[in-house]
């Protein structure tokens, strides 16, 4: 039940911060208060949950269409447990933001759509239904076209077109492939589903996670949506949206379709080593400090899809690690972003520099989380890296080779971004008076890299409970009857 | 002394209560005093329906095998009794769409012919033999000529009037042509007796039953039969707009069902072609025609000849899958539509001027209600989660690919990724446009909340809702209906 309760809870809180007509600050401070409610709900479930279980674990199975064999199941295995646990921590962060940065307009509408998203993202990753997955996945959209066409930047409506076009094309074609599968399997249940070889139905799937991930080449609406969203909004479409596709990648890319996934494995391959390169590039060469994380977050998309594709216990693992560590580093980012851009009201790198001095806070913190964000040895992200390199040379030396590229672009793009804010000469915008972060702002993003850091000191926490015996080929090939 | 036929009042009793109202409310035009006119008529329009409703679904209840009533013209089954269920509360919603409308001295009439139309539609989904399918079909569609032109001192509605009559006269034309091609080849007028007649191939009945196709799908709106559907859409008095949108859709696609499967089994290889056939370029001309469209109503309109569209290709599927669909199908979209028109009305009225893209912007946050109504009004004709419409998509998508037209899913797909365009659009201008910019002010202030219309959304939004969370026990009551076909 702690599933469904996980689900209910920030929809239920969003109907009630959405009807109740209560002040800005307390409507605000009551979502907060539903964010971490909803943590501590998901902490409680990580106390009942059994790792070595083989089985979908604190679920609901309610019948739904039964004549079309559709059925609300939720569940957890447990690497979706673990990215749960990142969407609640990450949503509860940038609620907190908002509430921080005191959500101008609107407050009511904005919170309810933030505390709706919460409860779709839980429910995409709970699904154990098909059917249910796509509800949750396009579910997902409805707050964030609102959240980034209202509260955006100034080209908010060329962002929410780019967005909705590019991520409804994937999710149809997605729609025609989930009646297709689930009309041919006769049930709609990924618990029950056997497998597929059609390369049709595959490539829906595929095409729909990688527009949302996203992989080169289907990334054209991230530039514009990461920099137009709200900052908060930005970190949790990278930081946890962008996870759902690497969700479905496992339970039902890698699950359902193992024959086309063999076919498909070298095109995949390919262009996700592309993405990371590419992504890692243009994260060197953006002109600002969103361009830089968003596209950072193309790369590590990238380099996530290598450590799936590679299909071996190594690579999976370190795939689900680095989802995870990826989803707390890449909100930390976006945060701190956004507490530099509202000091100095651009985030345009040439317009900033010398931030360190006198801000030592803000510099310790940025310098931690950048860190962690190029993988220093030790950290959790180098862990993550490292499992996918170590999987991916099964694949091909030349793969581990592209790995280690990636690497080295992050150790150079991530520097370029603490130097340009804290270390090079003043710019323009970076006025004199500007504050250290605020007690708020640290109370928001500490939690966050206290999660790193315990993270870096015990990778192991998250890589080797995501798949029962830390076996994860074989639970995702046993996952089909 | 005559025998009279044994006659099922039972199954007339939804017919013969809205005809009872249409009488009440005609009657009151002229006997009751003026100031008692608009609400003497609405009350006996709106029981007429709820009556119907209640003797729709008893029908629904009671009627496990099909019966032949009045001399085989009619037929008493659970289809007719689900089509016409729908249609009655339908109409008792567009009643209070309907309440607080402008016009002026003409309530009795209007509601008179409301009721009428309906009876029509009600009478219509019954009809067994293409005699009563005709008269059923000039029934209401007389009835809704008048009230399209209603508002006769708007010249649009005039115009909306003139050209449903001429418009929907040829339709009709070629409907009576096409019957009296089928009865010349096989002799028969009862759909299961032509069926029976098996004339095979006959030239005849093929030019026949083409025609018949032809003259329902004006009715239905689908494309390319669909030119009249813009105009009359826009210049009709809304809350007639919200009732043709769904009462005259869901009569037409239910009878086109009927016939196609009662009469015509033995040619099913050709009708399902021909139908597909509509329904892809229903669906292409819809979505793309509404692209360009700035009048909500239009827009709307447009929409509404690309959702034939999509049940078309239920009806295309040509099984029981298809036919449990397509009446799932209906009921999300009724709700969908009536209360998206109803949202436009309410915009009308406190703007008292014709309501475009531009009108309803900023109507999200200074109506929230009525703007989150019409926003999930969208996303649901979109065919997104979390409402009605999602499923009604679904299971058409469904039952086209288990009937193996796979190309059907994908060209329904791609319209609907077409139709995300102008849907979400909408919700842009509700949301993210502010109204104080474009200088928009209610004439003459704010106007008095309407509780009526407010109800009516409400409601149409519980269904679309309602819909979604319980799929599975409408779908049922549509598999039953679906199953007193014979496939």
């Amino acid at each position: 039940m702690l599933a469904t309760w996980l689900i209910l809870l920030p929809l239920a809180g969003a109907l009630v911060v959405a009807i109740l007509p209560l002040p800005r600050l307390v409507t605000g401070g009551l979502a907060f208060l539903v964010a971490l409610i909803e943590v501590g709900l998901w902490i409680v479930a990580v106390s009942r949950f059994d790792f070595d279980g083989e089985d979908v674990q604190l679920g609901t199975s309610e019948e739904w269409v039964e004549s079309l064999g559709i059925s609300y199941t939720v569940g957890f295995y447990g690497f979706s447990l673990w990215l749960a646990g990142v969407t609640v921590v990450v949503m509860a962060a940038a609620i907190g933001y908002a509430l921080w940065v005191g959500r101008r307009d609107r407050a009511r509408g904005y919170h309810a759509l933030m505390l709706f998203l919460t409860g779709a993202i839980v429910a995409t990753f709970a699904a154990q239904d098909l059917l249910l997955f796509y509800v949750a996945f396009e579910a997902m959209l409805i707050p964030l076209y609102v959240l980034i066409g209202v509260w955006g930047g100034e080209r908010r409506a060329a962002a929410t077109l780019t967005f909705v076009v590019y991520t409804m094309a994937g999710s149809l074609l997605m729609l025609a492939s989930v009646v297709a599968f689930g009309v041919t399997q006769d049930t709609f249940s990924l618990v029950d589903s056997g497998t597929s070889d059609n390369e049709w139905i595959f490539l829906g799937f595929a095409i729909a996670f990688a527009v949302k991930a996203p992989l080169f080449p289907f990334h054209g609406w991230l530039p514009l949506s990461y920099r137009e969203a709200p900052v908060e909004v930005a970190a949790v479409l990278s930081g946890v949206v962008s996870k759902t596709a690497v969700y479905g990648f496992l339970v039902i890319v890698l699950a359902k379709f193992p024959e086309p996934v063999d076919d498909f494995t070298t095109l995949v391959l390919v262009l996700s080593g592309a993405a990371l390169v590419y992504g890692s590039v243009l994260a060197f060469r953006a002109p600002d400090l969103r361009g830089i994380v968003a596209y950072s977050s193309l790369a590590q998309m990238g380099l996530i899809t290598l450590g799936l594709f590679a299909f071996n216990d190594l690579g999976l693992d370190g795939a689900v690690l680095l989802s995870v560590a990826h989803a707390l580093v890449s909100t930390t980012m976006f945060l701190l972003v956004g507490t530099v851009e509202r000091r100095c009201g651009t985030g345009d790198l040439a317009a900033l520099g010398g931030m360190a001095r006198g801000r030592p806070v803000l510099a310790t913190v940025l310098l931690v989380a950048g860190m962690i964000a190029l993988a220093v040895p030790g950290s959790t992200t180098f862990a993550g890296e490292f499992l996918i390199m170590a999987g991916v040379y099964e694949e091909g030396w030349g793969y581990a080779a592209v790995v280690a590229l990636g690497i080295v672009l992050a150790a150079m793009y991530v520097l370029r971004l603490i130097s340009a804010v804290l270390h090079v000469r003043p710019g323009p915008a970076a006025r004199e008076e500007a504050l250290d972060l605020r007690p708020g702002e640290l109370a928001l993003v500490l939690p966050l890299i206290a999660c790193l850091i315990a993270l870096s000191v015990w990778p192991a926490v998250v890589s080797e409970s995501s798949f029962p015996n830390d076996e994860p080929t074989r639970a995702l090939s046993e996952a089909s009857p | 002394m005559i025998d009279t036929p044994k006659v099922d009042w039972l199954a007339l009793a939804p017919t013969l209560a809205l005809l009872g109202a249409s009488g009440v409310a005609l009657l009151g035009a002229v006997l009751v005093p003026e100031w008692m006119r608009r609400t003497v008529a609405a009350v006996a329009a709106f029981a007429g329906f709820v009556v119907a409703a209640v003797f729709a679904g008893i029908l629904l209840d009671s009627s496990p095998t099909p019966t032949p009533l009045v001399q085989e013209s009619m037929i008493r089954d659970e289809l007719a009794g689900l089509a016409q269920l729908i249609l009655a509360v339908t109409g008792a919603v567009v009643v209070f769409v309907a309440w607080s409308e402008r016009r002026r001295d003409n309530h009795g009439e209007y509601y008179a012919l409301l009721s009428a139309a309906a009876a029509g539609m009600i009478f219509f989904v019954g009809a067994e033999n293409l005699m009563t399918l005709f008269l059923g079909l000039e029934w209401f569609s007389l009835s809704l000529y008048v009230l399209c032109a209603l508002d006769t001192d708007r010249e649009t509605s005039l115009e909306a009037g003139l050209k449903y009559v001429i418009v929907g006269g040829f339709g009709s034309a070629v409907l009576l042509f096409g019957s009296a091609l089928v009865y010349g080849a096989t002799e028969e007028l009862g759909f299961s007796q032509i069926a029976a007649a098996e004339a095979g191939d006959d030239v005849f009945l093929v030019a026949g039953l083409a025609m018949i196709v032809a003259g329902l799908a004006f009715k239905v709106s689908a494309a390319p039969f669909h030119m009249w559907t813009p105009d009359v859409y826009q210049g009709a008095p809304t809350s007639v707009t919200a009732f043709m949108s769904a009462a005259t859709k869901t009569a037409a696609l239910v009878m086109t069902l009927r016939i196609l499967t009662t009469a015509f089994p033995e040619e099913s290889e050709l009708w399902t072609i021909a139908i597909a056939v509509i329904a892809c370029v229903s669906l292409a001309w819809g979505n793309i025609a509404a692209l360009a469209q700035s009048d909500v109503k239009r827009l709307l309109a447009y929409s509404s000849i690309s959702h034939a569209g999509f049940m078309l290709i239920a009806v295309a599927a040509g099984t029981d899958r298809g036919a449990e669909a397509l009446l799932f199908y209906l009921v999300p979209y009724s709700a969908m539509s009536v209360g998206a028109f109803a949202v436009v009305a309410a915009r009308e009225r406190e703007l008292r001027a014709p309501v475009n893209l531009e009108s309803l912007a900023g109507l999200g946050w200074e109506r929230p209600l009525l703007g989150a109504a019409l926003w999930l009004f969208m996303l649901g004709m979109a065919g997104f989660p979390l409402t009605g419409g999602f499923f009604g998509k679904l299971f058409v998508f469904s039952a086209a690919y288990e009937a193996g037209d796979w190309w059907l899913v994908l060209v329904g797909v791609a319209a609907t990724a077409v139709s995300l365009a102008y849907y979400l659009n909408v919700v842009r201008w509700l949301y993210m446009r502010s109204g104080t910019e474009l200088r928009l002010a209610p004439a003459g202030g704010s106007p008095p909340r309407e509780y009526a219309l407010g109800l009516a959304v409400a409601a149409a939004a519980v269904v679309t809702v309602g819909t979604f969370v319980f799929a599975q026990p409408i779908l049922d009551v549509a598999g039953h209906a679906a199953a007193s076909l014979p496939f």
